[in-house]
Parts: structure tokens; C-alpha cells; sequence
């Protein structure tokens, strides 16, 4: 079944779905319904599959060029375990779908979602959300959104919200500018990997000044076994303009592992304040590497709010270039690393102009075998004045077997600059859960309530809606955690 | 009415046996004390009872209403009625203390059913009231920072919210100066009443002039050794535990052999 043999637009087959998981509903985010893909590149990855890709999206000459200069790149990288874990050689590339889609215009209206893939969604209960509290929405389902729409009255400002297919093609001049600029391809080899073959994600142009008053988000759901997700994003904030983002995503649990390797780019121009949240749930199975960088120029704020919960393997570390005077940078991180899951995340914070700030806060909790790690880079040049970083980072371990590693890098030239690193690791002890337990709590429950009196300072920064979200998800996750 | 039974209770740590043998009834409505020296068991008699996993009951019964409670999970034990008010409160940074109790009273809850939230408030405020304290204590994180006394508060303060059967005392005018010792004993006194059993278990006389009980019992080397009303504890406090352990003296089993 390898279509990526043709430049046409493959035969449409159906990809019947095995599902070991049917009925076993251990989080919100195990199942899956069979799907009809009308596209689909085959299995492995070569020059065809990049090329397969770019013809369905019918690009432009030069994101070809781009892509097949990734793929090489892509291909010349060594896997990075000379200080990454060895569970990355587990990455089988050539058994992996590269591109798999019904279409590649996504919906306006949730009535013609196609039902296979609208159950998912209301299941996960998106168009819910977007009926509460969110400006605009986009659904993407595998390869391609489903769904993306956003409220006449953040449209008629000016803002523009659609997947890097449609951003490419209808705004270059807005895009392209900026489009791989943050991160560019040869940043590693999963960075790389994405410019290959990258398919939705959200493009966004926040115009000067305006102000979004509710978040856009994005729900990235992997119904398909064997399959890689590749989304590219690229937010845009005009002088003065403000956006909140919010992505969430959650896969089936499958047997085999399945790939989420995204890019996510930030641009603040002048004064402009971005704010990215992302929650995220992937299924055991998931190798979950994704590269997000923001570059913020003068007196412009970049905020990465980043929690991951699920996936066999995270390592992603947002980070902000503070390129203008007085820009400010923030990455606030929680994980939670369960049997089996490994979350290795942090941040970098690249000072590159005087009086710029930057905060790191990291709070990781590992469960059973489960093990957190933290990598901060923060540098600051010795040409440069009155910059300031504060970074704490909190490890809190549930289980004696627990496992939680620390690596920050600071570089700080120069003596005109105030500098702060904390770190401490704390465990659950038995005294604390026998306290709560002799207040009627279960185990489970008192586990849930020290993982959720951890992160508290941190989660209420989160949006409401999502704050709820994410005390469930830990609840969920603690009350499995005790035999 | 309800009893709590404890019949020839053994309990051991790490294989040491620390009580060893101690019979008591509790009712509703009466406040016990069990005074005795440090190290003779009475912080273990407690811990055993509400099911600390550190501790191993190897012989014995401990009943609630006729029914034995050794089967029971710590939490069990504590929905069905057991209070302990702790010693050494444990610290729970980050969670607030009108949500932990919130979540105690939740987990009370049949499932599916949803602790309404007005009511709550209204009846914590009310307790507070009660118990003399101030409203921004309970968003502050459960005993995280607290000094000895407001650690000692807010034992009585969640002891009031849920409303036990039977309430453990371990110990609880230590470190406190004599201000918050009559604060924690007129909160004490204010939850006194037929529906609650009190177990006092104390070191010194002087909070037995705050909280008067109606039986004292002198624990020595994991039993009871004697009892009687309040006034034991007067006598105690006249005489000294030396003069418990010299009246036990001759009707102890002499040894047949001297240990080193």
C-alpha cells in the first residue's frame, strides 16, 4: 500500500483501524472510531513521501524547495542520544504514515465535519468549548484539520486564523517572512524532520493593536495507529496586539508507538504579548517531540504555559529569544511523569538586547518508575545591560523508585546582571497521606490532592476552564497510581 | 449511643511490642483521659486505633459500635466516625484548608453526589465563629507554616467540621503556651456534647484543668495501671508517676533473670 510511489493523489482506501483499546476507557482520550482516509502517503518516509505531501497541498515551488532541503538535513542529523535518552533509537522512521487526511479544507460549520471524525470531537467535547469561552477554534484531525472557524468579530478585526496549507498559500506575504526564521530547519533533527513533511497547524496574524479578548485553540487528536503528526504553527503578533493560544491534544492508546513531532514559532513585534497554553494528554504510546521558540523584540512579552501529562517520551523545551529592549519572557512548566513516561522538558531563554527578563518556573512530579528531568539554558552575553533571570524548578517524587533529574545551563557574562536559580525536591512522605487519610480521604485521593497542592500557584494561572481541566487530568492520573 | 471498644489491644513497631494488653470503653457523651509517663505507649494506643500503617496489632480487638475496625483502611476507620487529632500535624503546601476540608466532607459522599458549596461555607464560617476564628485562616494551606498553636487549631476546627463519633487526642497541649493552650480547650469544651466520645491522652495535668473529664486512666508500660475520676489526675500531678510505677512495683512478676 505504498501510494507515496505516485505524485497523484492516491486511490482513496480505507485505513481500517485496529484498536486494542476499544472499551477500555482508562483516560477521556482512548479511543478511536474507524475512519475513511481519502489521502494517505504509505508507510516510511523518502523523497516521494515529501513530494506525495506537497502535490495533495498543491504548494508553491519554493515550500517544496524547503522541504525537500529538511529532508535532507533530516536525514544527515545524528540522533541526538549523546545527551538525549536512548528511547529516541526506538523511533522506527520507515514504519511510519506520514500524511493521512480525508481532505484538505477544513469545515467552517460543525455540521459538515463528516460524522466519523465530528464524534470524536464532540466526544472530546470541543464544540462545547468553543460555544463557552474560546474566539476561534481549529480541529485537526491526523494530518489535516477538520474543523476551523473563528468568530465574526475577532475576523472583522483583521485577524487571521487558518492552517500553514492555507496561511502559505493565501497570505506569503504576511508568512513567508517569518515562516522557519524563529526555528530554522537545521535546529535539530526533529525540527528538521517537521519542515519535511509538516501539515496543519495554525497560522495566525494578530494585526496592530488589536487585542483578542478569548483565546483561539487548537485541538490536535492522532485517531491512526502507526501515524506521525507533524503540525507547524506560526503566530504572529503585530505591534501592540495581544493573543492567548491555547492547544490541546490526545491520542488512543495503541500497542505500537506513534510520533508527535511539531514546530511551533512565536513572533512578538513591538510591544505585543502572546501567550501560548498547552495541555498536553497524549497516550502512552506517543514519542512527543516538539521545537517552540518565540522571538520577542522590543517591550513585547512572550509567555509559554506548558504541561504535559501523557506520552511515552516529551522532550521540549520552549524557549524565548529576547531581541528587543525590555522584552520579558516566560516559560511556566508542569509535568507529570507516570510508569513508563518519561517527560524530559524545560526551557531556554536566549537574552539578546539590554534590560530584558525572563522567568522559568518548573514543577515535575514523577509516580512510580516514572522519571522527570529539566533542562534550562538561560545566557545572557557580556555586551549586554541589566538583564535579569530568575529560574525555579521544583521536583516532587511520589514513589521511593521515582526518578528526577535537574541539567540547567547558565551562561551570564558581564556584572550588571541579577541572576536567581532555585531548585529544590520534595517527596510525598507516609506521615502526609496518613494525615489525609485520617480525614476520609482514599490513598488515591490524598496522592491527588499533595500533586494538586504542588502545582496550585501554577495551574491558576491557567485559564479557568482549563485549570478544571488539568486538576482532573491529575486526579485521573493519581487515583491509577496506587495499587 | 454509640462505643468504642478497645479489648486487650497489643501493639507492636518493628516487632517491639509497645502496648500490651489495654482494655477501655469509650461511650458517647464521656471524655476519657489516659495520662501516664513519656514512652509507655499512649501515643501508639492512638495510632494503632486510627490504623497507621507503621504500626501492627497483634492481639486484641478495637470495635466501633460493636463492629471490629481492624479490617478497615485508615480512611474507612475515619468516615465511620474515628477522629485523630494529631500530635505533629503534617504540613500539605499548596492545599487550602476550606479545600481539604471540603474534599474530607466530599469523599463523606455517595458517589455522584456533589458537596453543595454555599451550604459549606456557611457552616465552616459558622464553626469558625464558634471556635473564635479568623475568616482568612482557612485560605491559608493546611498547617504549612503554622505555629504550634494554630497547628493545634486547626485539628479542632476540622475536628468540628466532621463531626466524629470518637475524637483521639494525641497529645494535644504540647507546644503551646498557655494562651493557645485555653484557646485549643475552650474549643474542646465547645464540641463537648452527647454525640461525641473524647479520648485525652496527655503527658501533664495542666490541660485537664481546662478540659475537666469524666474518667482518668494512668497508662505504664502499654496497660492501664489505674483508674478513676478527676481527681486521679490531681494526685498525679501531687505525686508524681513515680509513685504509680512504686505501687506497681510489688505486684509485678520479679524477674527470673537481671537484664543487663
Amino acid at each position: 500500500m505504498n501510494a507515496a510511489s505516485t505524485l497523484e493523489p492516491a486511490v482513496p482506501e480505507t485505513a481500517a483501524v485496529e484498536n486494542p483499546a476499544v472499551g477500555i476507557d482508562q483516560s477521556v482520550g482512548d479511543f478511536t472510531y474507524d475512519v475513511k482516509y481519502d489521502f494517505d502517503a504509505g508507510t516510511g518516509l523518502t523523497e516521494n513521501t515529501v513530494r506525495y505531501i506537497s502535490a495533495v497541498k498543491k504548494e508553491a515551488p519554493w515550500i517544496l524547495d524547503f522541504r525537500l532541503k529538511a529532508l535532507q538535513t533530516f536525514l544527515d542529523k545524528p540522533m541526538p542520544t549523546h545527551w538525549a535518552t536512548g528511547d529516541l533509537e526506538n523511533i522506527h522512521f520507515d514504519k511510519i504514515r506520514y500524511y493521512l487526511a480525508q481532505g484538505q479544507k477544513p469545515k467552517r460549520t460543525w455540521e459538515e465535519v463528516p460524522d466519523d471524525i465530528k464524534r470524536t470531537f464532540e466526544r472530546l467535547g470541543i464544540p462545547e468549548q468553543e460555544r463557552k469561552f474560546l474566539a476561534g477554534v481549529e480541529a485537526q484531525f491526523d494530518s489535516e484539520a477538520a474543523y476551523s472557524n473563528i468568530k465574526d468579530i475577532v475576523a472583522k478585526q483583521g485577524v487571521i486564523f487558518a492552517n500553514s496549507t492555507e496561511a502559505l498559500r493565501e497570505h506569503p506575504e504576511i508568512f513567508r517572512k517569518f515562516f522557519g526564521k524563529v526555528i530554522p530547519t537545521g535546529d535539530n533533527k526533529f525540527s528538521a524532520l517537521n519542515s519535511a513533511v509538516f501539515s496543519g497547524g495554525s497560522f495566525i496574524y494578530v494585526p496592530k493593536g488589536v487585542k483578542v479578548a478569548q483565546p483561539l485553540q487548537a485541538y490536535f487528536r492522532i485517531n491512526a495507529e502507526n501515524f506521525g503528526q507533524f503540525e507547524r504553527t506560526l503566530i504572529i503578533a503585530d505591534e501592540g496586539s495581544e493573543v492567548t493560544y491555547m492547544e490541546g491534544c490526545t491520542a488512543p492508546k495503541f500497542s505500537t508507538s506513534t510520533l508527535h513531532s511539531a514546530v511551533v514559532e512565536l513572533v512578538a513585534l513591538k510591544g505585543a504579548k502572546i501567550q501560548y497554553i498547552t495541555v498536553q494528554n497524549w497516550a502512552p504510546n506517543v514519542f512527543n517531540l516538539v521545537t517552540k521558540r518565540g522571538v520577542a523584540h522590543e517591550d513585547a512579552e512572550i509567555k509559554w504555559i506548558d504541561c504535559n501529562i501523557g506520552s511515552r517520551l516529551t522532550m521540549k523545551y520552549p524557549g524565548v529569544v529576547l531581541k528587543g529592549r525590555r522584552a520579558r519572557g516566560e516559560v511556566i512548566s508542569i509535568a507529570l511523569a507516570n510508569d513508563g513516561q518519561h517527560q524530559d522538558t524545560g526551557a531556554k531563554m536566549i537574552h539578546a538586547a539590554d534590560e530584558t527578563t525572563s522567568t522559568i518556573i518548573s514543577k515535575s512530579i514523577s509516580v512510580g518508575q516514572g522519571r522527570a528531568t529539566y533542562r534550562g539554558q538561560v545566557h545572557i552575553p557580556r555586551r549586554l545591560k541589566g538583564c535579569k533571570n530568575n529560574t525555579e524548578c521544583d521536583a516532587l517524587l511520589i514513589n521511593t523508585n521515582s526518578r528526577t533529574d535537574t541539567y540547567p545551563a547558565i551562561t551570564v557574562r558581564g556584572d550588571s546582571h541579577a541572576v536567581q536559580h532555585e531548585a529544590s525536591v520534595s517527596k510525598v512522605n507516609e506521615e502526609q497521606i496518613f494525615y489525609m487519610q485520617q480525614r476520609g480521604l482514599t490513598e488515591g485521593q490524598a496522592m491527588s490532592l499533595a500533586v494538586n497542592g504542588f502545582v496550585n500557584d501554577l495551574v491558576r494561572q491557567f485559564p479557568m476552564e482549563y485549570s478544571v481541566e488539568l486538576k482532573r487530568l491529575i486526579d485521573l492520573e493519581m487515583e491509577g497510581s496506587v495499587g | 449511643m454509640s462505643s468504642l471498644e478497645i479489648r486487650d489491644l497489643h501493639v507492636a513497631i518493628h516487632d517491639k511490642e509497645i502496648v500490651k494488653g489495654l482494655s477501655l470503653t469509650i461511650r458517647s457523651g464521656e471524655v476519657h483521659a489516659i495520662m501516664g509517663p513519656n514512652g509507655t505507649g499512649k501515643s501508639t494506643l492512638s495510632k494503632a486505633i486510627a490504623g497507621h500503617p507503621d504500626y501492627t496489632i497483634t492481639q486484641g480487638d478495637v470495635l466501633l459500635d460493636g463492629k471490629s475496625i481492624l479490617e478497615q483502611e485508615p480512611d474507612e476507620r475515619a468516615r465511620a466516625g474515628i477522629f485523630l487529632a494529631f500530635q505533629y500535624p503534617s504540613e500539605i503546601p499548596g492545599v487550602s484548608i476550606a479545600n481539604f476540608l471540603r474534599a474530607a466532607l466530599q469523599a463523606r459522599l455517595a458517589e455522584g453526589e456533589e458537596l453543595d458549596a454555599t451550604t459549606y461555607y456557611k457552616r465552616l464560617y459558622q464553626k469558625m465563629d464558634m471556635l473564635k476564628i479568623d475568616r482568612k485562616f482557612t485560605s491559608r494551606s493546611v498547617n504549612d507554616g503554622f505555629s504550634g498553636g494554630e497547628k493545634k487549631r486547626c485539628e479542632i476546627l476540622q475536628m468540628a467540621m466532621l463531626e466524629p463519633k470518637f475524637a483521639l487526642m494525641d497529645e494535644t497541649d504540647s507546644g503551646l503556651d498557655i494562651d493557645a493552650l485555653r484557646i485549643v480547650s475552650e474549643g474542646v469544651n465547645a464540641l463537648r456534647g452527647p454525640g461525641l466520645g473524647v479520648l485525652m491522652i496527655t503527658h501533664y495535668q495542666r490541660l485537664l484543668n481546662y478540659i475537666v473529664p469524666d474518667y482518668v486512666h494512668v497508662m505504664y508500660d502499654g496497660r492501664i495501671v489505674k483508674s478513676g475520676d478527676k481527681t486521679l489526675a490531681l494526685e498525679l500531678e501531687r505525686r508524681g508517676y513515680d509513685w504509680v510505677k512504686q505501687e506497681l512495683a510489688p505486684a509485678a512478676p520479679a524477674p527470673a533473670t537481671v537484664h543487663a
